[in-house]
Formats: C-alpha cells, structure tokens, sequence
C-alpha cells in the first residue's frame, strides 16, 4: 500500500525495487502486529457528533476522539487560532460542542502531543520509508485514507 | 418533451425565472447584504464585479499565513467548476462554481465562517465586503 502487499495503482512504490521495499515493509509490520500491543488502535469508535463530522471534515477527515488523549484535544481546541499554521477560528458554541465532545470521548496517549502522528503508537505502526508521505496519492501523514480507505469509519485495518 | 416540461415547471413556480436570473434567494439575500455593507464603507460603491473577484480568486497575492497558498485557487483550483484539493491533506474540496454545485453560497453562517479563515489564511487579512460580494458573484456567473 502505502506499505499493502496489494496496493492500488497509485499507491504502488515507484522506486526501482519496489516489491522487495513493500515485501520488507510488511513483513516489519507483520512482526511488529504479532508482538507489542497488536490491534491496539486498529478500530476507534467513529465520530458521532454532526458538528465534529462536519466542521474538522471540511478540512480533513474528522479524527476519531480516540486518537488523542483529552489534554491533546484541550491544546487543539484552544489554539484554533493557529492550527498547525493556518487559522481554523469557528463560533464559540459550535467550537465548545466539539471541544465537549473530543475530550469526553478521547483515547490514552501523551497529552503534551497535539499531533497524532507524533503518538508513540503511532510512530511504531508507521515506520516506512520518509518517501512514502510525500507521495501524490498520500500527501500528508494526516491523509489517513490513503492507506486506510475505512478510516473514516475508524476502522484502520490494511486495506 | 423536455422543453415543455422545464416551461411547466417554470409556469408552476413562478417565481423561475427570476430565480434563473438571480440564483438561489439565499445568496441573493447573503449578496444583499454584503452590498450594504460595502454602500456604506464605500461610498463611491457601484456594485459587484466579477471580473475583481476572478482576480481575487486567481491571486497570487503576498501576505498569506502560508506561503503554500498564496491564492483562493491553491485548495479551490484554478478552475472553479472542478473539484478542489485541501493543499495540505489532499480533502476533495466540492466545486466552488455555483454551476457545478448549485448549494454555494446559501447558508450566511457557512459563508461568513470560510471567509473569516480561508481570506486571513491568503490574504493575511480580513476579506472587506465588496471582496466577498465580488468573489460569490464571480463564482455565481461561472
Ligand atoms: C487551505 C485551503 C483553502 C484555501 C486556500 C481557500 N479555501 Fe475556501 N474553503 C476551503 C474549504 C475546505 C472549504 C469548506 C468546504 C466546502 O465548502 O466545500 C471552503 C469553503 C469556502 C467558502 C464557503 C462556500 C459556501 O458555499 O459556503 C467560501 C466563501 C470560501 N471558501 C472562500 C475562500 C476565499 C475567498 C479564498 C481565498 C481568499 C479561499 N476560500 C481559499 C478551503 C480553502
């Protein structure tokens, strides 16, 4: 995929080698599931509040609460102002419904991170090639559809 | 057969042709309201031009929060009828041609609430009234 052994056209590596690249990703990956936490975050519960969907979703896709641990959703709520370097300002009911709602159903992990791909979780599941986000198709490691094509739905198997 | 059916319904509405002239009574309403904001910070204000919101849409101005998008465009794409792409995280953006996407422009919060963001993020500023109306009427016309 991004690291799948069955990749989609467009997500194929474009590197010379790039079977033998894929075959070694997976196989890191299919050692690192069957030890450690395996499937610790392979599914999240999905957004369920319409404004959360709905505003984040402009945007992105709308990042689980599970995700981040309450304090990571606090700092994101109240830094709106400069979210990762862009304004993404809302109305103040709209903003404390969903601060509401992304801190009272938030997941474990290192409250002073506001990135989820910063998570050590995160980090184990994702050690690929730094190639791989700079890819058309993929973008930015916050494109989580790319390789997850359910992650909308929290649902982050390998597809 | 089509022709007949399209004057019936126009008949049955009414209000169809007018509607055809001036969109959706939304965002003449949205669009109303930004000209009498403009009326009255400028006085010399002598309505909306599509052509000055083209240019606003097309940039690339200076100023921006991010050098990454220095116009409208970067995300809404040079061609407003196509579909757009997040700069950064690669979202499909819907169209922002009021012909590709008819819903455009018809919900004054919605409205208000991108152009307080999205202007300060290109411009580095707040978009000023007769911006906003140039920009939904050349968006109206596309
Ligand atoms: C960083 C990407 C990005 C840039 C750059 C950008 N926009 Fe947007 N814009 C969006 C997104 C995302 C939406 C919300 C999704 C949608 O409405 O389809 C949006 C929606 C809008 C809307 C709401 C339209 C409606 O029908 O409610 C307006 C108005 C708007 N943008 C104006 C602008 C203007 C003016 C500029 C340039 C000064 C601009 N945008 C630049 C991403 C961007």
């Amino acid at each position: 995929m991004c690291p799948d052994p069955t990749p989609s056209p467009d997500l194929k590596f474009r590197l010379p080698g790039r079977k033998l690249a894929g075959i070694a990703v997976s196989a890191l990956l299919a050692v690192a599931a069957g030890t450690a936490s395996a499937g610790e975050f392979e599914r999240v519960g999905p957004v369920t509040h319409a404004a959360t969907l709905k505003e984040c979703g402009e945007c992105h896709m709308a990042f689980q609460p599970g995700l981040l641990p309450a304090p990571s959703w606090t700092r994101i709520m109240d830094g709106l102002q400069d979210h990762f370097g862009e304004t993404a300002s809302l109305p103040a009911d709209t903003a404390a419904a969903i601060r509401q709602y992304l801190t009272q159903a938030a997941g474990s992990g290192d409250g002073r991170l506001i990135r989820i791909t910063e998570q050590r979780w995160w980090l184990r599941k994702h050690d690929f090639e730094p190639s791989i986000w700079t890819r058309k198709a993929v973008g930015a490691k916050s494109n989580c559809e790319a390789c997850h094509r359910t992650a909308a739905q929290g649902s982050y198997e390998d597809d | 057969m089509k022709p007949m059916i399209v004057l019936a319904a126009a008949a049955v509405l009414g209000t169809g042709v007018a509607l055809a002239a001036s969109g959706d009574p939304e965002r003449a309403r949205i669009l109303d309201g930004y000209a009498a904001q403009a009326k009255a910070q400028l006085p010399a204000f002598a309505g909306f031009s599509a052509e000055r919101g083209q240019a606003l849409f097309l940039g690339p101005h200076a100023g921006g929060k991010l050098a990454e998008t220095p116009a409208c465009a970067s995300c809404h794409t040079r061609d407003p009828a196509a579909t757009g792409r997040h700069y950064k995280t690669g979202r499909d953006i819907p169209p922002m041609a009021v012909s590709a996407n008819p819903k455009r422009f018809t919900d004054p919060a919605e409205v208000e609430k991108r152009f307080e963001r999205d202007c300060v993020n290109v411009l580095g500023r707040a978009c000023t009234a007769r911006e906003k109306g140039d920009f939904i009427t050349f968006l109206s016309n596309r």
